[in-house]
């Protein structure tokens, strides 16, 4: 069933009480309550992390790195999500987040954003080409990369063949830094401070590319309460944003088409809203547009589900941020040679993963399905969620790919044992003759 | 076989593109290839609206067996007076409600035609409409 892949999005099994509150909210119904604990089906999984934001008993983890983990290298490059700054309300400028970041343990920091910058003056030139299928799907936020494959896999053409900005930003830094220090580039340790666990995904199974440039990633909730102090004590920084503050907004949605593509775009966020935006791209109502963003979390990455602070706060901490700065555009601020000395483009393609399918031939599929829809024919249609499959219809799905019986719905087990309670009463009223 | 059969209302545009999102779901779980299930998506969705614009309402049924992906419809009139002239890139009776919503840019019927790997159309005047689709799996 599909590849075989690393996923970010774990469960930890002694928090988790078996409740259904993650099935109804995962979109690829990838989840699966079964012997009283939550399943995650791998292949479906697209580590989009609503399932870590539903859950009350913070029974769903991303794993990322420890902060620890950098100091296997000697060299440590940070590479911040522009939505850190987010994090920091009132914080007087970029260079004291960043400053933060050197007092605990990198050696080195640069900015996510410059990469959005870089990303920013390729989508224009790739624009250019009226050949590619319109519109053109934003492949910044891997979750929604993963959901095309998994759910949309005809879109895939649409998807822009470009890495992500944290990739340009890895490939970037670790070059210059190389060069400056004069240390060899396998020496040099690049870590991403993210906030959502589809990043981490992206790092250790990329789309679209062989390797990552990124050697690690250390979520956001995790690094605030070491940076917090810092930040409180930096009262003014040397240290300054290199970013334009077009890439600064590419932490909420909405600013990488600010900054690409200002006209005829949509932006798109939220899971649900990507996925039905999505359909209607499939079904071809909207070849008019040119470029499509979509952001799994809703607000962009600063509503991404290993942020600290509310998206809300955070997006407004951002764009003061940005106003703060002068207005200079990435067209200007990168120069053009930057675009062939980087690996800035695909260089795998990304092929459908095909987990949706009842059967890898169609003459089986078509078999399994008639078999599917005579069990739902039965079944309540209450998508009630006891029997631990999201809906009826991923209940019968699951008893055609033999995961269960019908008997685990508790309406049919009702039924059946109401009629095997009218047995005994009819027994019990037999006479002795 | 697979037989599916979707009702579609008159004017019901608050449900529209709801019967192909399940077509697409359906095909997606048989394994359909990503190229086939692109022309299939056009295709029912534009059947779908041309009813919901259209007709007075009416039905599309979904069968899939060993011959195929099949999609047809079938409508309660008020049928097509000229379906040579319909058939046309850009010709369209769409009314004020659908042109104001987007529609109505004549692509529908030729859309269909073009993305099927057969197409077959009936229309009676005062009866209704009738369109089958074939698509072959490959």
């Amino acid at each position: 069933m599909g590849e075989k892949r690393f996923h970010s999005v774990q469960l930890d099994k002694d928090k988790c009480k078996g409740c259904t509150n993650c099935l109804k909210h995962c979109p690829t119904e990838a989840i699966r309550v079964r012997g009283g604990r939550a399943h995650i089906i791998n292949e479906r999984c697209v580590d989009c992390g609503e399932c870590i934001r539903i859950c009350e008993y913070h029974a769903k983890v991303a794993m990322t790195d420890k902060l620890e983990d950098i100091f296997r290298f000697e060299h440590r490059i940070a590479l911040p999500a522009p939505s850190l700054y987010g994090q920091f309300r009132h914080v007087g400028s970029i260079g004291i987040v960043l400053e933060a970041l050197t007092r605990i343990g990198f050696t080195s920091v640069f900015e996510v954003a410059r990469g959005a910058d870089v990303i920013t003056r390729a989508v224009k030139e790739k624009l250019k080409n009226p050949d590619r299928p319109r519109p053109l799907i934003s492949s910044a936020c891997p979750a929604v990369t993963r959901i095309i494959q998994v759910r949309f896999p005809t879109l895939i053409p649409h998807i822009i063949d470009l890495k992500q900005p944290m990739e340009v930003a890895a490939s970037i830094a670790r070059a210059e830094y190389a060069k400056t220090h004069g240390v060899a580039p396998e020496k040099i340790g690049v870590f991403f401070i993210t906030p959502c666990a589809a990043k981490m995904t992206a790092i250790r199974s990329p789309l679209g590319h062989e390797k990552s440039e990124v050697d690690g990633a250390i979520s956001m909730m995790e690094i605030y309460g070491h940076l917090l102090p810092h930040v409180a004590e930096i009262k003014a920084s040397d240290m300054t944003t290199s970013a334009t503050p077009f890439g600064i907004g590419w932490a909420r949605s909405g600013g990488e088409a600010d900054a690409a593509v200002p006209k005829n775009s949509m932006v798109v966020d939220g899971m649900d809203n990507v996925i039905r935006v999505l359909e209607e791209v499939e079904d071809g109502k909207l070849r008019d547009l040119d470029y499509f963003e979509g952001a799994a979390c809703p607000g962009g990455c600063v509503g991404g589900p290993l942020t600290y602070e509310n998206k809300y706060l955070a997006r407004n901490t951002v764009m003061s941020l940005m106003d703060g700065l002068p207005p200079r555009h990435p067209q200007e601020a990168v120069p053009g040679s930057v675009l062939n000395k980087y690996p800035l483009y695909f260089d795998k393609p990304i092929v459908p993963n095909g987990s949706m399918k009842l059967h890898e031939s169609i003459a089986n599929a078509i078999e399994r399905m008639e078999q599917m829809n005579a069990i739902l024919d039965r079944l309540p249609g209450y998508d009630c969620g006891s029997c631990g499959s999201p809906t009826c219809r991923a209940f019968a799905e699951d008893i055609v790919r033999g995961y269960c019986s019908e008997t685990d719905c508790i309406f049919i087990l009702k039924e059946r044992l109401k009629g095997m309670a009218q047995q005994m009463v009819d027994i019990s009223h037999t006479r002795r003759e | 076989m697979i037989q599916t059969d979707y009702p579609i209302h008159h004017g019901d545009y608050t449900r529209a593109g709801e019967a192909s999102a399940d077509i697409k779901r359906q095909l997606r779980q048989l394994g359909v290839g990503s190229a086939t299930l692109r022309r299939i998506a056009v295709a029912a969705y534009e059947m779908e609206l041309n009813i919901i614009i259209h007709s007075l309402g009416g039905s599309m049924t979904l069968v899939v067996d060993n011959d195929g992906i099949k999609l047809s419809s079938r409508d309660e009139g008020p049928g097509i007076p000229d379906v040579s002239k319909a058939m046309s890139e850009g010709f369209s009776t769409a009314d004020e409600v659908a042109r104001g919503l987007g529609f109505g840019a004549g692509m529908g019927l030729p859309n269909m035609r073009r993305n099927a790997d057969q197409f077959e159309i009936e229309s009676v005047m005062g009866q209704g409409t009738q369109i089958r689709m074939l698509f072959l799996l490959t």
